[in-house]
């Protein structure tokens, strides 16, 4: 399913991509958060399958292990407490991390050539060998995503098994998860399996259910079944609009083409200065030895600073 | 090492560079051949099926291990997941059961057989042969000993209740059934599989 030849786009590439192949399905992941009882085994799965081990964490008061995705947990869990009109409480949990954007912020921030890929079936992966650590995916993503590593000062989030998928499996989260919480298949597929549970929901009183897979980034090939769909704020923050920042248009779309041709003028102006012109001459110093002119003579005053064992101190 | 740089070569030298760099912005750079960027892991590894050790759900499991079994490769497990034509589970595994990689390389895993004597405060290394050999002993002892043949009532009941006997938790129907034979057939009351964890 996934070759080299079926990357659709690429970070901070001019290049345009292969687009002769037509037929590459859309793969997606549905999670149906009402089907989700937090055991975390998906968590443990990716960090065995992607050879990640987290630092063993300390208990918070919640049931958030990591609090937060780290650089060596591409996805966790989110519980979230949340008190109805009527006084229930509901206990919401989400298992976060890449939502796998059609339109990937994160690549269209990414100013690494080939750093960020993303696949024909819809996949976006990070490829860390290209990398430069510079977090600008970070500021594109509209669901805070990928973390830098302290160790590499590389970024770092789910690839939603891409080695997998290529091998024709499902990712090790959907693999693992005994509840079924979490299916795998084409996109097509799996919007008709949220409609049917969407209407599951909606027959057990759940009246605001619905899938979430937002338009503002041209959809996501992970998608949720909410509860409540009208407010997914309520599960740990999940954007209702989200939207890739304008600060990244700006950024790649306007800002750095002006400035690379300012940049690049200049230095063709340059060169034909240059070659029209040619050098400016100077006038010959005559007394250039003198070390009375000169003032300033750098290799004997490093050469002194060597000579003294405890420093340049004078 | 010093570089003595003029003033002059030193805007020269910048100004290359900008110069460069901005031409590769625009486009006017090679750009490297792309590899698949990702290798599959389990390419050629060796696939055994097995039983998660846990408890008594008894999902089953695929051990993948480096090497395809060659006399000169010394078989290493690096990957464990699911057997999806497990009828139990089909597939999924439990956070426990999911990362039972780090279980089976664990530093603290019991390895071979163990003893602290009475009184002693340390665990010594001891044979298998020696270790069967002596709970065979103390089994049979204590039962030679508390064999209850007949109640106060006269009754036989047969049976040995000094002793108790907890058995594996991922035991398919076959084991359980032998397990509760030999047990019983000594006559012992006190028996439990690891079956709640």
């Amino acid at each position: 399913m996934i070759n080299s030849q079926n990357i659709i786009a690429r970070s901070a590439t001019t290049t345009p991509p292969p687009q002769a192949r037509s037929h590459v399905e859309e793969v997606a992941k549905l999670i149906d958060v009402s089907k989700c009882i937090g055991c975390k085994a998906c968590q443990v799965a990716c960090m065995e399958w992607n050879d990640l081990r987290d630092e063993v964490g300390e208990c918070h008061g919640t049931y958030d292990n990591p609090t937060d995705l780290t650089a060596e947990s591409w996805t966790v869990m989110r519980f979230s407490e949340h008190e109805t009109a009527d006084g229930n409480l509901e206990w919401l949990i989400r298992k976060d991390g890449c939502m796998h954007c059609a339109e990937p912020g994160c690549l269209a921030a990414c100013p690494a050539p080939g750093a960020i890929v993303q696949y024909a079936n819809g996949i976006v992966d990070f490829d860390s060998n290209h990398c430069i650590g510079c977090g600008y995916c970070i500021t594109g993503c509209p669901f805070d995503i990928p973390r830098i590593s302290p160790k590499d000062s590389k970024s770092y989030k789910c690839t939603l098994c891409s080695d997998r998928v290529n091998a024709g499996m499902e990712p090790a989260c959907v693999k693992t998860c005994p509840t079924n919480c979490i299916e795998f298949g084409t996109k097509a597929d799996m919007l008709d399996r949220a409609a049917k549970r969407v209407g599951d929901l909606k027959a057990l009183g759940f009246r605001d259910a619905g899938i979430y897979d937002p338009a503002g980034v041209g959809g996501t090939h992970v998608m949720y079944v909410l509860h409540h769909a009208n407010d997914p704020n309520r599960y740990s923050g999940l954007p209702k609009d989200p939207r890739i920042s304008p600060l990244v248009g700006a950024w790649k779309g306007v800002t750095k083409p002006i400035m690379a041709a300012i940049i690049g003028i200049t230095a063709f102006a340059g060169v034909i200065h240059y070659v029209t012109k040619g050098p400016k001459e100077e006038p010959e110093e005559s007394a250039d030895d003198d070390p009375t002119t000169r003032g300033y003579d750098a290799t004997r005053r490093r050469d002194d600073a060597e000579d003294r064992p405890h420093g340049g101190d004078r | 090492m010093a570089i003595n740089v003029t003033r002059r070569q030193f805007f020269k030298l910048g100004g290359a560079g900008l110069a460069t760099s901005s031409l590769a912005v625009m486009g006017f750079a090679p750009e490297p051949a792309e590899a698949s960027i990702r290798q599959f892991k389990l390419t050629h590894a060796k696939e055994t099926r097995n039983t998660c050790t846990y408890c008594s759900v008894g999902c089953g499991i695929l051990i993948y291990s480096k090497g395809d079994g060659a006399k000169n490769v010394e078989q290493n497990v690096f990957h464990i997941e699911g057997d999806p034509d497990h009828p139990v589970s089909r597939g999924s595994l439990c956070p426990k059961g999911a990362g039972l990689l780090d279980f089976v390389h664990s530093d603290g895993r019991l390895a071979y057989p163990q003893v602290r004597e009475a009184g002693s405060d340390e665990w010594k290394r001891i044979s298998w042969d020696e270790a069967l050999g002596r709970i065979a002993r103390h089994m049979k002892d204590d039962r030679d000993a508390n064999f209850v043949q007949r109640n106060a009532q006269g009754q036989t009941v047969n049976h040995w209740t000094t002793t108790g006997f907890l058995a594996a938790s991922g035991s398919s129907n076959e084991a359980g059934y032998i397990t509760h034979k030999v047990v019983r057939t000594l006559g012992m009351v006190a028996f439990d599989n690891q079956a709640r964890v």
